[in-house]
């Protein structure tokens, strides 16, 4: 099991859109959901959790490093450059 | 209960910056008692810190938004400007953006309101839509658009 924590600036709106796109985008891919564990929050959150995660995706800028890989999801919110995005995102998690 | 409201819709409406721009949309959600009083300050502190405009394309728009817990009923106020002001980028606080429409999310549930945001993103991720709206000449014209656009989602 994958484990994916998508952040926002308050984990309330556009993580819930980047989620939801991934989650629409990986299946059109043929990648098993079921493989996959998506949990949402909020950045200030990212530092805390993020050892329990094996990929972060943001919507907004995040640059800290928190020892795992971190993809910037606003491609999700704007659907400019979003195949590029899943492709980083299929590589990060090694599903291919 | 239906999402969007005649009265949080405005047109052409003309502001220095986007501070100003995000009082006046977040006292009209207060005034008609969707959101707290807090809400105004907390949209405000958040598009310092976590900005939200997004690069759409050539006509580009804001999605400013704050804590569930500043929220009384899930809605959205929308605005189109005469002339854009600017907003920094979400995804590159240090551009940007000139942004034409705003569309303040009240969203009173965290994670909730999963249908009203994929409708809210097919606008944004549409020129055509995002045009259409600005060049409407009747408020309900822009009304009926959004009604329409939204017709689907049910808040609880």
């Amino acid at each position: 099991m994958k484990k994916i924590l998508v952040a926002c600036g308050s984990g309330i709106a556009t993580s819930t859109v980047a989620r939801t796109s991934l989650e629409d985008d990986l299946k059109d891919r043929g990648i098993n959901l079921k493989e996959l564990s998506f949990t949402q929050t909020s950045i200030p959150q990212i530092p805390s959790i993020a050892s329990e995660y094996d990929l972060i995706i943001t919507t907004a800028k995040y640059t800290e490093d928190v020892g795992v890989p971190v993809i910037n999801g606003l491609p999700f919110l704007t659907n400019i450059g979003e195949d590029a995005v899943i492709d980083k995102v299929i590589k990060a998690l090694d599903l291919e | 209960m239906t999402l969007i409201h005649h009265d949080l819709i405005f047109q052409n409406k003309s502001f220095q910056n986007n501070e100003s721009a995000l009082s006046f949309l977040a006292d009209q959600l207060a005034n008609h008692n969707f959101v707290k009083d807090s809400f105004k300050d907390a949209v405000l502190a958040r598009e310092k810190i976590y900005p939200t405009g997004l690069p759409t394309g050539d006509i580009e728009i804001a999605i400013p938004h704050a804590d569930s817990e500043h929220v009384n009923t899930s809605t959205l106020g929308v605005m189109t400007l005469a002339s854009p002001v600017e907003f920094h980028n979400m995804g590159d606080p240090t551009t940007t953006l000139k942004v034409s429409i705003i569309i303040m999310l009240a969203i009173a549930e965290p994670h909730g309101q999963v249908t009203m945001l994929q409708k809210l993103m097919s606008i944004v991720q549409d020129q055509h839509h995002l045009n259409k709206m600005l060049t409407y000449t009747s408020k309900a014209d822009l009304y009926a658009d959004l009604t329409d656009t939204f017709k689907d989602v049910v808040l609880n």
